[in-house]
């Protein structure tokens, strides 16, 4: 499957990746909408870390031993067999945090308003998902492995 | 003479670990016969949420732990509602209470566990109940239309809280005893507990701490009408919920001889000590990372986990089960907590901690290892935390970081968040990266 890679000495933090998830993630699509109207409020599914002078996103890695999968209490989150895709089934999601706890990256995100977890989704529909179609500097490469990823 | 059917792999027992085991069977194994038996006649749940369903925010279709399908798609045969009696793991057969027997080249048992039923005078009484089924879940149900005020649950532990919040929701006043000095006292520390105490008594739920329940007393033919606590204090109540614990259901294996402790025995590919026969989840005594010994961690996770390994080395495929540990996210009454491994460790470990405002982050030390934590409010990266004592990574070297309020992967060394993120430092860098560290 494909994968999002950092490119961190190309990562400026300006946080563009946050920005096009939410609205991405949104019922408008559209970032004012999204931001200042929406209710719920979208939320993004990745966060930027900063630790001057590096910077990079953290996202769902769509591990292919996905602890969070092993460890849902309800069964909503699932390995699709086909695609390799992480996917939360929204409806069976209670909000525990389990996967949580046990996610390595630190990458799922609680929705507390809607009570149940926000992560990323490869941004189902589009062939690139939203950060990295909108990263300015090319921090972010979607690709197959990271053999094909130039440093 | 009855029928003997045969199963190639057979499984004893329907919750988490039995479906584990189940999938990782159907990964490895497409056409090889799987049976699943299970004393209950429900397809499998998730049994944490039965406290959802008792306080009536899902029904049962909404707590299913796999889609209704899930035998027909993968072609297993699910004999619900019927209890195994007897096994033979000699001739390799199990006998079912209706006299059937069933024959089996590889055998699971995932049989959970029983709620722990101390002799206290009156347990019998109506108005009784445990909660660790969805049959306990719905008796419970029953009972509260009969008109419940007041309910005494015995027993500040997991099982505890989640039947208080239920019966909270159901307008029910509770009052908890534990009889230790502090409630979840086996999974949190004190300040956690104060925490979790503090959020009960905001929501009306009373904490007797250091007390027991001596007598269920009845002044009504048999219907519990009160308790009796060991300090003499009676407290009237129209339900008792025995929430002290689950013990290991090992009646079938330890009748077959198989090796028990407290629980059934496990070696590194869930494999017990008699031929073809493996152990899963709450009945088990498996591999603890944290502590490096068998222990019993009967917890959702470890038992999906547990029967995902069995599956696979039952199919042929080997694999090794990289242990577990205690591990919770609460989210009792709106109040986040994780904690996992020792979250209260004995005086010589490090104990790395911050708060942040009501919220406060605690990470346990030994020789630069993390051998426990407790993240109470902002747990979003606690994960990381976790993978890091699970991986038995050192963390000597940012180890004041942990506990950080802006703490992240970019808070651990760059060798190690490179590792990661794959992400190599230059283009002439072998990608030592390695995805094993993870298990990503």
């Amino acid at each position: 499957m494909r994968k999002i890679y950092i490119k961190e000495q190309a990562c400026i933090g300006c946080h563009l990746c946050e920005v096009y998830c939410r609205v991405e993630h949104s019922q408008s699509k559209d970032p004012i909408k999204a931001f200042k109207k929406e209710s719920p409020q979208p939320l993004a599914r990745l966060s930027v870390e900063e630790r001057k002078p590096v910077s990079f996103s953290i996202r769902c890695q769509h591990c292919d031993e996905p602890s969070c999968v092993y460890a849902c209490l309800t069964g909503a989150l699932q390995k699709d067999a086909r695609t390799g895709t992480v996917t939360v089934d929204e409806e069976r999601c209670t909000g525990c945090w389990t996967c949580i706890l046990v996610c390595p990256f630190g990458a799922i995100r609680r929705d507390v308003q809607q009570g149940r977890i926000a992560k990323c989704d490869l941004c189902a529909g589009r062939d690139v998902p939203a950060c990295v179609a909108n990263c300015p500097n090319e921090a972010l490469v979607y690709v197959q492995n990271k053999a094909g990823l130039e440093r | 003479m009855v029928r003997v059917k045969k199963a190639k792999y057979l499984i004893i027992g329907n919750s988490a670990g039995g479906i584990g085991a189940a999938e990782a069977i159907r990964q490895a194994d497409k056409a090889g016969t799987v049976v699943m038996i299970s004393a209950e006649p429900y397809p499998a749940y998730s049994r944490p949420l039965i406290s959802e369903y008792l306080a009536h925010r899902y029904p049962l279709e909404k707590i299913l732990y796999r889609p209704a399908d899930f035998y027909d798609k993968n072609g297993i045969q699910a004999i619900l509602g019927r209890k195994v009696t007897q096994l033979d793991t000699g001739e390799h057969t199990a006998s079912l209470e209706d006299g059937k027997r069933m024959a089996w080249e590889k055998l699971l048992l995932a049989t959970g566990g029983l709620p722990i039923l101390p002799q206290i005078k009156g347990i019998e009484r109506s108005g009784v109940f445990a909660f660790v089924t969805l049959d306990d879940a719905r008796a419970i149900d029953r009972h509260l239309y009969g008109g419940v005020e007041r309910a005494v649950i015995i027993g500040g532990g997991l099982i505890g809280m989640s039947v208080a919040e239920a019966l909270v929701k159901r307008g029910v006043k509770v009052t908890i005893v534990e009889m230790k000095e502090r409630v979840l006292n086996t999974i949190l520390d004190q300040e956690a507990s104060a925490l979790v105490e503090q959020r009960l008594e905001q929501v009306g739920v009373k904490v007797l701490t250091g007390r027991t329940v001596a007598e269920i007393g009845s002044h009504s033919g048999g219907a519990v009408t009160h308790i009796v606590t060991d300090d003499g204090a009676t407290l009237p109540c129209e339900l008792v919920i025995m929430a002290i614990g689950v013990q290991p259901r090992t009646q079938l294996a330890s009748g077959a001889g198989i090796r028990i402790n407290r629980g059934i025995l496990v070696d590194h590919r869930m494999a017990t000590s008699c031929p073809d026969v493996y152990a899963c989840g709450d009945v088990a005594e498996a591999y603890d990372f944290v502590y490096g010994e068998n222990r019993l961690t009967p917890i959702l996770p470890n038992a999906y986990l547990g029967g995902r390994v069995a599956g696979f080395n039952m199919a042929g495929v080997t694999t090794e089960y990289p242990g577990g540990t205690a591990m919770n996210s609460l989210k009792y009454f709106g109040l986040a907590i994780v904690s996992a491994g020792m979250a209260d460790p004995p005086a010589d470990y490090e104990v790395v901690s911050e708060k942040h405002g009501p919220a406060y982050k605690k990470v346990v030390l030994k020789d630069g290892l993390v051998k426990g934590m407790v993240f109470a409010g902002d747990i979003e990266k606690s994960g990381i935390v976790f993978g890091l004592m699970k991986d038995k990574i050192n963390v000597n070297g940012f180890k004041q970081a942990l506990a950080a309020d802006d703490f992240g992967l970019i808070s651990l060394s760059e060798e190690i968040w490179r590792a990661y993120l794959e992400a190599p430092s230059s283009p002439s860098a072998p990608s030592a990266a390695s995805s094993s560290v993870m298990g990503g």
